[in-house]
């Protein structure tokens, strides 16, 4: 393991902070990715009833395998259209 | 009680060719032996002698040896004696012996390993020589480096050099200042600066030491109340700090004063006005989108930074008029938009080529506003040449500019034109001049061919009302 000497004012903590947590989904675009293994796509259906049912609006995606990272056109889409990401992971 | 230290390695001639005095020394005296190459070497000293193995150049850094072969001679504990290769008359004093007459008079040694290329900040970080007190971020073994620094959001949207302890140990060998030194506080966080988060930044920009004090007299400047590198940095206008640096350092360090003086290509010209942006994005904290509230920004918010060309030219430089002597070098910063350029290539006059200057400067900011932006001049050795073969003084061409950029009120009213923009009607019955006192610079830079000059406007709330461009010199 390497480091570095820190560049900053060292006013925020070392480690990275996740994004602030959505209060509400209402109103927003939710992505939900699916990897693409079996039954991801039941996980996600129900994911979607339970979000419209919330007052979000679901919008579907999916890798075209689970045995690779996603392609950067589909990351660069979901990033445009969504304001939320879900992703499935079912198995 | 005396004792000896003789500090040898194997690869130098003179530390060979002294190995039957080491060991003499040996018999007659208290003595340690550090061996930097081969920790059987010198040979032919007594049986129960041990050569203490020094190949990790510990104890090499410690007594900081720079030759070898290196006697050092204790009184006490107190160093009293350091001989630097081969003097038989000193060592014979030293050591209170004689020596072969077959040993010449003289011979130098060679150098000592620790001082080999990038040695010295190698063993000043492995042996704790220099305390640098900044967080060390540890980077995971899948990382790649560059990426890690983007990740973390030290970028300005280009690659950095990575800041490793090394790479920071050696920037700091650019200036005899301490690395926790403060210079002052960098808006907009307000956050403390020392020499070392300067360092650390100048290495990320890509600068070489012999850089950095230049880059730390920017920031200095950048941090002067009367630059308002705050305001600078929150305004919605277009304006970043421009760099422009005079004196011999200018030269000894390469920048490009010359052709594409204002472009890419020159990495001192490139790094120094990266790293006063770095240093104002990671120890200020100013991000766009965050205090930086630009609507359109410009390409020099990246870097902006070149070199008067004062050689050649018949005008004082920059720094003079600011009372600066030819021999002082300085930084000076402008709050600066992006470069406007002026093409006359038929005038041979000064007068007519002052008016075309005058023309392309009555639209600084916009044709009606006045007195609100300054600007920078920046005038090529081929117009330079008009002025020169006239025989005008910098003064003179400013005192004519200033008469030629009289502004009629009536033509920069609201309104006038067809224009909703423009000064208040009640100055519609006044002349108005188009810079502020003092507001308008002249600097020569650019290469020997091509009848062009630039104008470099500034920001829209120039003067005392926000920034005025502040010169300080680089010790």
């Amino acid at each position: 393991m390497s480091s570095f000497l820190d560049p900053t004012a060292e006013l925020a903590p070392e480690s990275r902070i996740p994004l602030p947590r959505r209060e509400s989904l209402v109103g927003l675009n939710v992505g939900l990715l699916d990897i693409s293994k079996p039954r991801g796509n039941v996980f996600i259906a129900r994911l979607d009833e339970l979000l419209t049912e919330a007052g979000a609006i679901p919008r579907h995606y999916a890798k075209p395998t689970f045995t690779r990272i996603a392609p950067v056109e589909l990351k660069q889409q979901i990033a445009t259209e969504c304001d939320v990401v879900i992703e499935a992971l079912a198995d | 009680m005396r004792h000896y230290v003789l500090v040898v390695k194997e690869d130098c001639e003179t530390c060979r060719m002294i190995q039957p005095v080491a060991a003499a020394l040996a018999l007659s005296a208290e003595l340690r032996i550090f061996s930097q190459d081969n920790p059987d070497f010198p040979s032919g000293l007594p049986d129960l002698f041990t050569i203490e193995d020094d190949r990790e150049l510990a104890n090499s850094f410690e007594l900081k040896i720079e030759i070898v072969p290196t006697l050092l001679c204790y009184d006490d504990a107190q160093e009293t004696e350091r001989l630097e290769g081969w003097d038989r008359s000193a060592w014979e004093r030293v050591c209170g012996q004689t020596f072969s007459a077959s040993l010449p008079a003289f011979r130098p040694g060679c150098g000592s390993k620790s001082q080999d290329p990038g040695m010295a900040e190698k063993l000043a970080v492995k042996y704790g020589s220099q305390q640098l007190k900044a967080r060390r971020i540890n980077i995971a073994d899948g990382e790649d480096e560059v990426e890690a620094c983007y990740d973390r959001g030290w970028s300005d949207g280009l690659p950095l050099v990575p800041p490793t302890e090394i790479r920071v140990v050696r920037m700091l060998q650019g200036t005899l200042r301490a690395a926790d030194d403060v210079v002052g506080d960098v808006p907009p966080d307000y956050a403390p600066c020392s020499i070392e988060k300067i360092a650390i930044n100048a290495v990320m920009a890509g600068c070489k030491p012999e850089y950095l004090p230049v880059v730390i007299a920017a920031v200095e400047a950048a941090l002067m109340d009367e630059f308002c590198m705050h305001g600078l940095l929150a305004t919605t206008y277009f304006s970043g700090p421009m760099v422009l640096v005079n004196g011999p350092l200018s030269r000894a360090i390469g920048m490009n004063s010359k052709g594409n003086a204002l472009g890419q290509g020159n990495r001192a010209n490139a790094t120094i006005g990266r790293a006063l942006q770095l240093v104002i994005r990671n120890v200020g904290g100013g991000r766009p989108g965050g205090v930086d509230r630009s609507a359109l920004g410009n390409p020099g918010k990246y870097t902006f930074c070149f070199a008067e060309d004062e050689t050649g030219s018949c005008w004082e430089s920059y720094a003079e008029e600011r009372g600066f002597s030819r021999e002082a070098s300085t930084v000076s910063l402008f709050a600066a938009d992006g470069v406007q350029g002026i093409v006359d290539q038929k005038s041979r006059t000064p007068e007519s080529l002052s008016r075309s200057f005058a023309a392309g400067l009555k639209v600084v900011s916009h044709p009606k506003m006045v007195m609100a932006a300054d600007a920078f001049l920046v005038v090529s050795p081929e117009h330079e040449r008009v002025f020169r073969d006239a025989g005008w003084s910098k003064a003179r061409l400013k005192a004519e500019l200033h008469e030629l950029l009289q502004m009629p009120g009536r033509d920069v009213i609201v309104g006038a034109g067809g224009i909703a923009e423009g000064l208040p009607e009640k100055f519609k019955d006044q002349t108005l001049p188009k810079f502020r006192d003092g507001g308008l610079n002249i600097v020569r830079a650019g290469g020997s061919a091509g009848l062009f000059s630039a104008i470099i406007a500034g920001w829209g709330a120039s003067g005392k009302i926000g920034s005025v461009p502040v010169t300080r010199e680089i010790l």
